[in-house]
């Protein structure tokens, strides 16, 4: 079944369209990788789906959920859409678990006993239930973003968005993040996520999106993909990212 | 020849000096509690997406920001009288503190918001809050705690302008200096006691600004 | 009683603020010149200039004008010098502006890296040498628009000269309200000469700010 549904979607910023047209469908629990060079619009579709960037042009479904250009009610896509940043984005004056439970306290209006526990298991789940107390800065990148991914779980999302989610970290905590999105992805998590990590997409991916000058230029199963790819600038791109 | 000092012809009058510095506490109470309440609405409108309202608001910040306090002071009980708004001495002085702190600290504590990083209010927004929700959880505290030393200063500013008040005959401090000198004729020891009165007063300020941020920005041990 | 027009009124303001710019520009420059001294004593070697200098500014910073005003004008007859307002006015306002200066130009001292006090002392210049090539030079281009906007202080600062009976632009305000009981409109003039005066320097400040901040 479906899950999200992009229909020719088009952005600009000013007179650069970046966005030229993209159709994709995400089925539930299915995990998707958009790869690409740098500057292709990756992380630019990955915000349109949580309403960060308004489109110009096409739509977008999400679980029932439509968005159309000039839409302004985010708020029933964003409860659905959760999303986690290259750089985090923690509230500092907040501890790990005040962090959590913030968006179901103001936004769903969770009573604060309720949302305390939810976020206590969002928290455990990423391995991180003797972190509560903790602000950010007392936290290594690699927990600070694996706060993150309990913030997001706690508004119960049927989508996770993740943009290049372990760049920003040191390589040796790149594996504890990874590892935490490796066990959404089996308790069958819908999941979108911008990487660079191609063992990574390889090994947890059922769909690899291949985009290129704001279009997607090719997609399919990984191993198929990186083994025998249609396009030069595919393989230009898979002969450029190392296998690590 | 040589003049010779006599302060006991101030301390004479203690009763007078405490009833003034108990008189510009609470001014300067009244204008922080409401003039820092005033900046973050300000501020909070500086940063909104309603052009008019930000016009009309940096108005008032420059307008206020480009004129001097004793003349705002003489505008609020001199002039609007003319438009039957009737103040007493007081009333004037709380308003005219209020109104000036409020234009300073909008324009200090917008910079403290605009300092966000935008990656914190996107979190924000992607978690499904709304932009009102956003500042208010997200925006606001960090920012506050940015500017609070900006801020204190300009609150100690605001509580040594408010000697000014004595003008429209406001009985603060000032006033009781300027009324013990008139008594005792001793105008240099009247107002050399009360100028270290207000030393004392500006670095007790600062001191109770910086416990009140302490506290304010303290990090809970548990939420 | 004497009827004046809007013109008369105006033009008296006018006049008057002829001494509110004048007193700001002696003001300014003499506590310009002041404030350097103050800061370099701020930021010398010696222990004793530096907390000597600190306490100045913190008198000046930590009391108010008003005060400053009523002790110069009270205290010097008090060791014999006749002042008039007007030598008040100047140098409480000087001394005033030398301590404010000197603290906004300190922080722009302290914000040069110490990586330039280190090269600079590696290649063997002497202290002077250090402030007067490496440090003053870069330390006045980010002081030029913290230096212009407190120029609006000074201007503002003026005001207070009226309550020793300067006859500047506030005062003559009082002085044409008492004889033409129009608070409001003569006030609200007073409020936009003073404007005209401190807006542009403001924006001029802060656009010089901006500037600085893009160029960083
Ligand atoms: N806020 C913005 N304003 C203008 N141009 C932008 C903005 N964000 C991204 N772009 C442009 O859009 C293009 C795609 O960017 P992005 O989606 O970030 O690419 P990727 O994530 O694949 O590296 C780039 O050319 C970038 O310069
Ligand atoms: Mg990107």
């Amino acid at each position: 079944m479906s899950l999200v549904k992009l229909q020719g979607i088009r952005k600009s910023y000013g007179s650069n369209e970046v966005l030229k047209g993209i159709d994709l469908t995400v089925n539930e629990g299915q995990v998707v990788a958009l790869i690409g060079r740098s500057g292709s619009g990756k992380s630019t579709l990955l915000r349109t789906i949580n309403g960060l960037e308004e489109i110009n042009g096409g739509a977008l479904e999400v679980d029932g959920e439509m968005l159309r250009p000039g839409h302004t009610n985010l708020r029933a896509l964003r409860m659905k859409v959760g999303m986690v940043f290259q750089q985090f984005n923690l509230f500092p004056h907040l501890s790990a678990i005040e962090n959590v439970m913030l968006a179901p306290v103001v936004v769903k209006k969770q009573n604060k006993a309720e949302a305390r526990e939810v976020a206590a298991a969002c928290l455990a789940k990423v391995g991180l239930a003797d972190k509560e107390k903790s602000y950010p800065d007392q936290l290594s990148g690699g927990q600070q973003q694996r706060v993150a991914i309990a913030r997001a779980l706690a508004m119960q999302p049927r989508v996770l968005l993740c943009d290049e989610i372990t760049s920003a970290l040191d390589p040796e905590l790149v594996n504890e993040v990874l590892n935490v999105v490796r066990k959404l992805a089996e308790e069958g998590m819908t999941l979108i996520l911008v990487t660079h990590e191609m063992r990574f997409a390889r090994d947890v991916c059922d769909n690899l999106v291949f985009m290129h000058g704001g279009k997607i230029r090719e997609q399919g199963e990984p191993e198929q993909l990186f083994a025998a790819p249609a396009t030069a600038e595919l393989s230009q791109f898979v002969g450029s990212v190392a296998f690590h | 020849m040589a003049y010779s000092f006599d302060f006991s012809a101030v301390f004479d009058y203690s009763d007078v000096l405490l009833q003034g510095i108990l008189m510009t506490v609470q001014l300067t109470a009244v204008g922080t509690v409401f003039g820092v309440g005033l900046g973050i609405v300000g501020a909070a409108v500086m940063t909104s997406r309603s052009r008019i309202l930000r016009v009309i608001v940096s108005a008032y910040v420059e307008l206020i920001r480009n004129t001097p306090f004793l003349v705002q002071l003489f505008f609020i009980f001199f002039g609007l009288p003319a438009l039957g708004f009737r103040l007493s001495a007081w009333e004037a002085a709380s308003l005219a503190m209020v109104i000036n702190l409020g234009a300073y600290s909008t324009e200090i504590i917008r910079a403290g918001i605009e300092a966000t990083p935008k990656g914190q209010i996107e979190a924000g927004l992607s978690l499904g809050m709304n932009r009102v929700q956003v500042f208010r959880h997200i925006i606001i505290s960090p920012a506050m705690q940015r500017i609070w030393p900006a801020l204190s200063s300009q609150i100690v500013i605001v509580m040594l302008g408010s000697a000014v008040c004595s003008q429209i005959a406001a009985e603060e401090l000032t006033y009781a200096a300027n009324f013990i000198q008139s008594r005792n004729f001793r105008a240099f020891e009247s107002y050399f006691v009360t100028t270290i009165l207000y030393l004392a007063l500006a670095i007790a300020l600062r001191f109770v600004l910086k416990m009140v941020g302490n506290h304010m920005f303290k990090r809970r041990s548990h939420a | 009683m004497l009827s004046f027009t809007f013109w008369d009124i105006l033009s008296n303001l006018l006049l008057a603020a002829r001494w509110t710019v004048l007193l700001s520009l002696i003001a300014f420059v003499c506590g310009g010149v002041v404030g350097l001294l103050v800061l370099l004593a701020r930021v010398s070697r010696s222990a004793v200039l530096r907390k000597l200098s600190g306490y100045y500014i913190e008198a000046f910073q930590g009391t108010p004008l008003l005060m400053q005003l009523f002790l110069i004008f009270f205290g010097l007859p008090l060791v014999g010098i006749e002042v008039t307002a007007w030598l008040a006015a100047v140098l409480a306002l000087t001394l005033f502006t030398s301590a404010f200066l000197a603290e906004i130009w300190r922080g722009c001292v302290e914000a040069v890296p110490r990586g330039q006090w280190e090269a600079s002392e590696s290649l063997g210049m002497t202290y002077f040498e250090q402030m007067r090539h490496v440090v003053l030079p870069q330390a006045l281009r980010i002081s030029i628009p913290p230096t212009v906007g407190f120029s609006v202080q000074v201007i503002k600062g003026t005001a207070l000269t009226s309550i020793i009976g300067f006859v500047e632009v506030t005062r003559a305000g009082t002085m044409i309200t008492n004889a033409t009981f129009q608070p409001f409109l003569v006030y609200g003039l007073v409020a936009l000469i003073y404007f005209v005066l401190c807006f542009p320097l403001s924006f001029y400040a802060k656009r010089l700010e901006r500037r600085l901040h893009v160029a960083r």
